[in-house]
């Protein structure tokens, strides 16, 4: 397995998707931040944990750096997947590969593990160099609880571009050619990404139908339906668990239910521990880990007893 | 006697109702060279497929040094080197680096691959190409780089599927010559799969005809002409083989 993890990484690394894509999400990274901190300096009356919050907050016109994640993680994972395994069948280097003393699965996680190393490497570096320009703009250090919040955010972000990683990888093994796989993940995506939310908002409305005369209880269970279809998406899945880990006074996934017990006074605001963070979005770790084995025994089983001919 | 090394007991291959391979008997010894004819489509790379565990047989079943081929496919792709019809190679990388990634797939360390590596070069006669990118190759010498990568592993069998289709007569005659030495030089068994029958005459200590999946006769080519034709009279082996590509097409 090592001999393949090592030629897939040197060729990610040599690649021009590497590179492009290190570009667009540093660009893209480093715009969030610094509108981000602007913010966060425009009204400082906020909390202790500022730090994370130049993750969480949107500034003027861009979107978070979550966002941008939920946004560009399809595409990195989709970009480093698509085509290991039938790019290989079309040069005809599948057949000469598998004659050799290799198990099939080992091809699968040594192409995972290396597309998943560079991935990892654009979102360390990324990150890392978020974190320092918010250093400088901010100009706070941030605490241990911070840190261990932000090296979370790091492992969500691996996990959730590791499931499109995944599903690119399925794709590969599926469809024999590069553009028909490319094409079925992005679908994939684009269901995900946009059309979830709406399949989400109008099963709530049929269930529970909300209008100006409802009751509390009604617009809580209206918005609590909806919030659960939409978790079947992992975009979802990644965002709310990324921002309630970088949003420390987050302490209820419910926006609403949140907002309503500060109104009438049964809470009050302030931070939760990194470790009720963590209690909170471990459902979501546990369903992306499961999408993704969902992915992975798939791609198993389709490859295992395939015939390799070299055509 | 010793035991054969490659054997298949009524290897069967079927897509649905169609039997590609049709209780095909084979049996090849240590050291010899065997050429596996038939026409387009006959069943040799299905065979092939199944010998190396790259196919699961429908029936029956295959053994390459005593191991059942789908059962320990390790063990067998250890020791035998394939070469496919349609070979193909990283493009961006050098010769070296091509065979050196299979060495290091067979878990052959980079010290002991290296003179293993710039020795087979030698042999196929690319060693003044060794550092250029396959991809400026002529088919020819892909072809030749496909030997080598078979050999780099340092097999007891090597399997050619149609190592000379496509290649000048020039370049035939060297891809021959090669399988030759490798036979005598290095004591491989070779099983050489063509439909061309005068390049497997060349070579072959015996041979093999398929025809649609069956097995039609087997042996060295003076044996082959007496049993096809019941000792009765002398035939040319390529009428015999022109004849089976007839039925093929009926």
């Amino acid at each position: 397995m090592k001999p393949i993890f090592w030629k897939e990484l040197a060729d990610h690394f040599g690649s021009w998707r590497f590179f492009v894509f290190m570009i667009v999400i540093l660009l893209a990274s480093v715009s969030t931040t610094y509108t981000a901190s602007e913010t966060i300096l425009g009204n400082a009356e906020t909390t202790d944990d500022i730090f994370v919050l130049i993750f969480s907050t949107s500034g003027e016109g861009l979107p978070t750096f979550i966002w941008f994640i939920a946004l560009l993680g399809p595409f990195l994972g989709i970009i480093f997947g698509f085509d290991v395994i039938n790019g290989e069948r079309t040069r005809g280097t599948l057949s000469r590969m598998l004659s050799q003393p290799v198990y099939r699965d080992s091809v699968i996680n040594a192409k995972f593990l290396a597309g998943l190393t560079a991935v990892g490497v654009i979102l360390a570096g990324i990150i890392l160099i978020s974190c320092g320009l918010g250093l400088f703009t901010l100009g706070i250090t941030p605490d241990v609880g911070e840190i261990m919040r932000i090296l979370i955010f790091f492992l969500l972000c691996l996990l959730y571009v590791g499931f499109w990683l995944g599903l690119g990888i399925l794709c590969s093994v599926f469809f024999r050619q590069a553009m028909v796989s490319v094409l079925v993940s992005i679908a994939i995506w684009i269901f995900f990404m946009s059309f979830m939310s709406m399949i989400a908002g109008v099963v709530a409305d049929q269930v529970y139908p909300v209008d100006r005369y409802s009751g509390e209880q009604a617009v809580l269970d209206h918005n609590e339906l909806n919030r659960q279809i939409n978790l079947i998406s992992p975009v979802h899945l990644f965002e709310e668990s990324s921002d309630t880990i970088l949003t420390p006074e987050k302490h209820s996934l419910d926006e609403l239910r949140q907002l309503l017990s500060y109104l009438k006074g049964e809470m009050i605001p302030g931070s939760v521990s990194v470790r009720q963070s963590l209690i909170l979005i471990w459902p979501h770790i546990v369903s992306l880990i499961a999408l993704t084995s969902i992915c992975f025994a798939a791609s198993y089983i389709r490859f295992m007893r395939e015939e390799i001919r070299a055509t | 006697m010793p035991n054969p090394l490659v054997e298949t007991v009524d290897l069967t291959k079927a897509y649905g109702p169609n039997v590609v391979v049709d209780h095909i008997n084979l049996c090849i010894d240590e050291g010899e060279i065997f050429g596996f004819l038939g026409p387009n489509g006959a069943g040799k790379t299905t065979t092939i497929l199944m010998l190396l565990g790259l196919a699961e047989p429908t029936s029956g079943e295959a053994r390459i040094g005593g191991y059942v081929t789908n059962i320990h496919p390790m063990e067998v792709k250890r020791m035998t080197g394939y070469l496919p019809e349609n070979v193909g190679f990283y493009d961006d990388m050098s010769p070296v680096e091509n065979l050196a990634y299979i060495t290091r797939l067979n878990g052959i360390s980079d010290r002991e691959a290296k003179p293993k590596i710039d020795e087979v070069l030698v042999t196929v006669g690319l060693d003044h190409v060794a550092n250029v990118k396959v991809g400026t190759f002529s088919k020819g010498m892909k072809q030749r780089l496909g030997i080598a990568d078979v050999l780099v592993k340092d097999p007891r069998l090597v399997i050619l599927d149609e190592p000379t289709t496509g290649i000048d007569p020039a370049g035939v005659s060297q891809i021959l010559d090669l399988i030759t030495v490798m036979a005598a030089d290095r004591q491989i068994t070779v099983l050489l799969c063509s439909h061309l029958l005068h390049h497997v005459q060349k070579v072959s200590d015996r041979v093999g005809i398929i025809s649609r999946g069956k097995m039609i006769a087997q042996g060295t080519i003076d044996e082959l002409s007496t049993q096809l034709t019941d000792g009765t009279q002398q035939v040319d082996l390529e009428e015999i083989y022109m004849k089976s590509f007839s039925e093929g097409i009926a």
